[in-house]
């Protein structure tokens, strides 16, 4: 469960990206959040990510106010959440494997069990024949199903998608979309933030839409 | 626990495969580490054989001690007496006769003793005491002189007290070497471990947005510099132990000259490992400042 009251966030110079957003997201659902390009959506996201602290307002995930976490407990929220970023943030140093392997060594899970539930990660999103490969070696969809694998290979109660289409075909969006779906049938709360008014037609979750940092 | 250690042995393996992974810039490094670590290690050790060099130097911080010639055997045995209760202090009893003997064996002076009516010389005790310090000699050499029919009491405390200075001066310089040299141990860790930050920030920011703690990503870069250090502390005790063994040849022939024997001490399994532990300490240190600092730029 995901409650935002008030909640703000003003970036110095004084822009709200976010202003005054309340809104209440239950456990297992899927909601898009949608909007123009500087709507808000990417802060609403990593605001829900914890990855930026509210000016003003609240946030509670899963019981937990975010806004008023301590500095050092932050981390610990964050493996609650898989996040996909708009430009995937893979390691290009490293394999495939390596990469779904992060979270679970952030975790300090044994190495045999990151292997195994790292390859478990990459067989779900069809990635697992390249788990040797460098992602540079991967094409634009595979990219996004293998920084997907890397987001749910932690087993995230909420899952944070911010633009994940963007730059894609349409095949291997609707690739990308199905994968989603299949997650969120499975009980994970999906939140992705858009602009493809495909997700919007094919998708059967809720929508908030932002306008200038509003909800509208 | 298990996960602590897990974590642990990964950011060590990790800190390993960076080693690895740029053999020329490791090599550098190392050098560099091994060279700062060599300079004082082996003034350590030069200054560690100049001491035992003059102790085993005859006459060198022994003291003398004559007993008067009207001394009969029972005041000699009280002197003996009075030395073996001197528990700081080993002793031998040199008979006027013996000391005789070995005089006229002396081609110099062969002559002169031969025309000698009687034995002109004192029963003698030479004392070694375990304090060569020169406080501690002269405060012993007060005492003995204070004894009953001890004639006279003799030390070279000059010398001893300019071997002493030498040797605290040495010292000192040494101590002044390691600070600086491993000052600058610390400045290579530092910027090793900077150039690595910035090399891994795609990797750091990362592991920062899935929930990595600050020892997470903090943890390799400890490793990076103590095993740097660790490995840079073994090269230097490498290049002392072939110094001195370089050294050795030379060194015994010279002594052979003054008609002695010195065998140069190299430093043993205990100082290879403190060297080590050095090395890794002022490794760790350097790689703890510059993560703090590097790591601001993610804040």
């Amino acid at each position: 469960m995901i409650v935002a009251n008030n909640l703000t966030k003003r970036y110095p110079g004084g822009f709200d990206a976010v202003r005054d957003v309340s809104f209440q997201i239950g456990a297992g659902h899927m909601v898009l959040i949608t909007g123009h390009s500087g709507a808000g959506k990417t802060t609403l996201v990593k605001l829900i990510a914890s990855i930026e602290r509210p000016t003003s307002g609240s946030l509670v995930v899963n019981g937990q106010n975010l806004s008023a976490l301590r500095r050092s407990a932050i981390p610990y929220v964050r493996r609650h959440f898989g996040m996909i970023f708009q430009d995937q943030k893979l390691l290009f140093d490293r394999s495939a494997l390596d990469n779904v392997m992060l979270p679970l060594q952030i975790a300090g899970l044994s190495h045999r069990e990151t292997v195994r539930r790292a390859q478990a990660a990459l067989d779900k999103v069809g990635l697992l024949a390249r788990e040797k490969a460098n992602p540079i070696a991967l094409s634009g969809g595979e990219q996004q199903r293998l920084a997907i694998a890397r987001a749910v290979v932690n087993r995230p109660t909420v899952l944070l998608a911010d633009e994940p289409t963007a730059n894609l075909d349409n095949d291997s969006a609707h690739d990308i979309l199905e994968l989603f779906a299949d997650f969120n049938q499975v009980g994970v709360t999906v939140v992705v933030a858009t602009h493809d008014q495909s997700w919007v037609e094919h998708c059967r979750g809720n929508v908030l839409r932002l306008d200038h940092g509003r909800i509208v | 626990m298990r996960r602590w250690l897990s974590q642990h042995r990964a950011a060590f393996r990790l800190a390993l495969r960076r080693l690895v992974a740029t053999p020329l810039n490791t090599l550098l490094s190392l050098l560099v580490i091994g060279i700062a670590l060599t300079l004082p290690a082996f003034g350590y050790v030069a200054l560690d054989n100049l001491r035992e060099l003059g102790q085993s130097a005859s006459g060198v911080q022994q003291i003398s001690l004559f007993m008067d010639t009207a001394a009969t055997k029972k005041d000699v045995a009280e002197i003996e007496n009075r030395l073996r209760a001197v528990s700081t202090a080993k002793f031998t009893f040199v008979p006027r006769d013996e000391a005789l003997k070995r005089l006229q064996k002396s081609d110099e002076m062969a002559e002169i003793v031969a025309s000698l009516p009687r034995n002109p010389l004192p029963d003698a005790f030479i004392v070694e005491p375990v304090n060569t310090g020169p406080e501690a000699l002269e405060v012993l050499r007060q005492e003995l002189a204070g004894w009953p029919k001890v004639a006279h009491v003799q030390l070279d405390s000059a010398w001893v007290k300019r071997f002493d200075a030498f040797l605290r001066l040495g010292k000192l310089a040494v101590l002044l070497l390691a600070g600086l040299f491993g000052a600058g141990l610390v400045a290579v860790t530092f910027n090793t471990i900077r150039l690595q930050v910035m090399a891994q920030a795609a990797e750091i920011e990362v592991a920062r947005m899935i929930g990595a703690t600050d020892a997470f990503i903090r943890r390799p870069f400890y490793y990076f510099g103590a095993l740097q250090g660790a490995l840079g502390g073994l090269l230097a005790a490498a290049l002392v132990l072939g110094a001195l063994h370089l050294l050795s040849g030379p060194v015994g022939e010279l002594a052979a000259l003054y008609g002695g024997s010195f065998v140069l001490h190299a430093p043993d399994a205990i100082d290879v490992a403190l060297l080590t532990g050095l090395g890794a300490l002022l490794g760790w240190i350097g790689g703890q400042l510059s993560v703090s600092l590097s790591l601001r730029q993610f804040d």
